[in-house]
């Protein structure tokens, strides 16, 4: 092995310039798969982190998946006569017994639920009338649950618990509106219910359909405007550990019968389109070090047509074709790590420099920078990818290298 | 019964092809240890072909090549690359010194290859050898830098680094000039006579050809006298 590296080392340092120039090839292509792949992984991370923290993690609906049969098709599933036109009885809307839902889903480790009712008003001021969104929460469990604290401007989430008749609303709603913390609005439910609240609070997300549509309203409120004492619509639940919703939710459906919507299947579709995408990606960013590799080939096999002489007298000297292609693998090795280690600072610069760029997303209010993922496993497959298409590049020159027959060079047929 | 340190029994090497061409036909010779021999013949009478056969570098398409009594002709391509490796050393009709490594480097290579000597027993074996061919205030410098009987002379240090058995060379002085020539003769000749080797060389020089202790003159691939 030693031999081998000593001669690979002298082949790489005889061609000083072609040495450079591959091994800058791998550089660029490192700098930039760690670029584009970090870039590309970090939105994805940042897309999935706003998935997890701006809404829940599971969400319990008073909906069910399938219909409940009904008793006759329960009694007689094989039955000679079948009933048609059989409606269901008609049920108040709701989650039955969601209290005591609640009081075993707070007992659970790493589980957080509250109950909400939601339900839609119309909002009228000065002439203006806007459909919003109200969400009927507990004060005191908004905190736990719900990430509105962290985008409040003005007020506190606390408020509502000491002003029931507050309400708290999005800053470009009131600006849109000509409204001011403070102010009495009134809502009005499709029941026909009227009531006065006053702004305690407001909050920006940078989401603009969310930040102008959404209410927040002490649940007792709403289920008085909505006519709809004691009821709750959904239980939303946050785990310490998002990663178990999908679980969780299974159980906690099989369970209590109502539908239980984790994260994961609510986006089940996004989650697949990321996958699509970092296919996509991996792809073109390989493809810089494929094309870098080439680079690599070239010089090896190269070296490869100038040295069959040298490689014939190695073996005559007692060198076997395992040894000669180590030493052109070496090659490939040396090059490629060499590229990687120069190639790395570079992709963090370029890294860097991305994390600067600051941007107004579509649907954003205000600008974010660039989001990236410094994480290992980054690193690691730049590098690791990096090596293998280095040491494929090597390797075919070096098979063919290995196959030389010492007799046919000394004969002088090649 | 002495063994023979290489014996050919009916050795043939054809080259296939649309028109195949017989390089080596029907030889059957055998050399003992610490022999001098010179093979000779007209260019194309298949004196580097046989050399190559004997020197484990060519397969026969038929016969055997036995060295100390083993048959190579059924042998792995690892074991022949052991065994030129530890029992022979080689020189060209150019000397095909590695141009990346100086003098002492390219004789140090089959040491290095072999494994048997430590750096610095290498290195120390590697200078004797170049001391002992005169030239030891060349060690360091790289084939470019050398004429070409020095770079022969360094050749042959190659081929003596593994304390070989056998020497197999393929017209050595065919690019030297008179007295270049001459000096590598000698060398060759003492490596039989002084350092008992056996020493075959290929050779269009009578004069080289004189000093063996045997000749074997080929015509058309075949042995017409030895």
């Amino acid at each position: 092995m030693k031999i081998a590296v000593f001669i690979a080392f002298k082949h790489i340092l005889s061609r000083k310039r072609q040495s450079f120039v591959s091994v800058m090839g791998i550089v660029i292509g490192v700098a930039f798969f760690l670029a584009i792949s970090s870039l590309m992984q970090g939105s994805q991370k940042d897309f999935i982190k706003r998935l997890i923290d701006n809404a829940p993690h599971i969400t319990v609906s008073d909906d069910f998946r399938a219909a409940k049969p009904q008793p006759v098709s329960k009694v007689y599933p094989h039955g000679l006569v079948e009933l048609r036109s059989v409606k269901p009885l008609t049920e108040t809307r709701g989650i039955r017994g969601y209290q005591k839902i609640l009081d075993e889903l707070k007992t659970t480790p790493g589980v957080r639920a509250s109950a909400v009712l939601n339900g839609q008003a119309l909002l009228s001021f000065a002439g203006q009338d806007v459909n919003i969104n109200l969400n009927g929460m507990i004060p005191q469990e908004m905190r736990e649950i719900t990430t509105i604290e962290d985008n409040m401007i003005k007020g506190s989430v606390d408020d509502l618990a000491a002003d029931r008749n507050g309400v708290i609303l999005g800053q470009p709603l009131l600006d849109k509106m000509s409204l001011n913390f403070g102010d009495n609005i009134t809502l009005a439910a499709s029941t026909g219910q009227v009531r006065v609240f006053r702004i305690i609070g407001t909050f920006r997300t940078g989401r603009a359909e969310y930040d102008e549509r959404q209410a927040f309203v002490d649940i007792k409120r709403v289920q008085s405007l909505l006519g709809r004492a004691n009821r709750a619509n959904s239980i939303i639940i946050k785990m310490d550990n998002p990663d178990d919703a999908l679980s969780f939710s299974r159980t906690l459906e099989r369970k209590i019968g109502y539908k239980s919507v984790s994260w994961q299947e609510a986006t089940e579709d996004l989650l697949n389109t990321l996958v699509i995408r970092n296919i996509i990606m991996y792809s073109v960013v390989s493809a810089v070090l494929i094309v870098a590799a080439f680079g690599i080939y070239n010089i090896i096999s190269t070296v490869v047509m100038e040295k069959h002489r040298d490689i014939a007298i190695l073996k005559s000297m007692g060198f076997r074709a395992a040894d000669i292609k180590r030493i052109f693998l070496i090659q490939g090795v040396v090059l490629g790590f060499a590229g990687l280690i120069a190639g790395l600072p570079l992709g963090c610069g370029l890294m860097y420099a991305l994390m600067q760029i600051r941007f107004n997303p579509p649907g954003a209010t205000e600008p974010v920078n660039m989001p990236l993922d410094w994480s290992a496993p980054q690193f690691v497959i730049a590098g690791a990818f990096a090596l293998i298409a280095a040491i494929l590049a090597a390797w075919l020159p070096a098979r063919k290298a290995a196959q030389v027959l010492p007799v046919d060079i000394l004969r002088g047929g090649m | 019964m002495t063994k023979a340190l290489l014996e050919t029994k009916n050795v043939t090497r054809i080259l296939s092809g649309e028109v195949p061409v017989t390089l080596v036909k029907d030889v059957s010779v055998s050399i003992d240890r610490n022999e001098f021999i010179t093979i000779t013949g007209l260019s194309g009478s298949g004196k580097s072909s046989l050399l190559y056969l004997l020197g484990l570098l060519d397969k026969p398409t038929d016969g055997t090549v036995m060295i100390d009594g083993k048959d190579t002709t059924t042998m792995r391509e690892r074991t022949l690359a052991a065994l030129r490796l530890e029992k022979l050393g080689f020189v060209f009709q150019f000397h095909f010194l590695l141009p990346e490594f100086t003098a002492l480097e390219n004789v140090t290579l089959p040491m290095q290859r072999l494994g048997k000597l430590g750096e610095k027993e290498r290195r120390a074996r590697a200078a004797s050898l170049l001391g002992d061919l005169g030239l030891g205030d060349q060690m360091h410098k790289l084939p470019k830098q050398m004429s070409g009987g020095q770079c022969q002379r360094v050749a042959v240090a190659r081929a003596l680094a593994n304390d070989p058995v056998l020497i197999l060379a393929d017209e050595p002085t065919g690019n030297l000039d008179t007295a270049s020539s001459k000096v590598v003769q000698n060398i060759l000749k003492d490596l039989a006579h002084k350092q008992n080797r056996t020493v075959i060389a290929v050779t269009h020089d009578t004069g080289f050809a004189d000093m063996a202790d045997r000749r074997i003159h080929l015509v058309d691939g075949a042995i017409v006298s030895a």
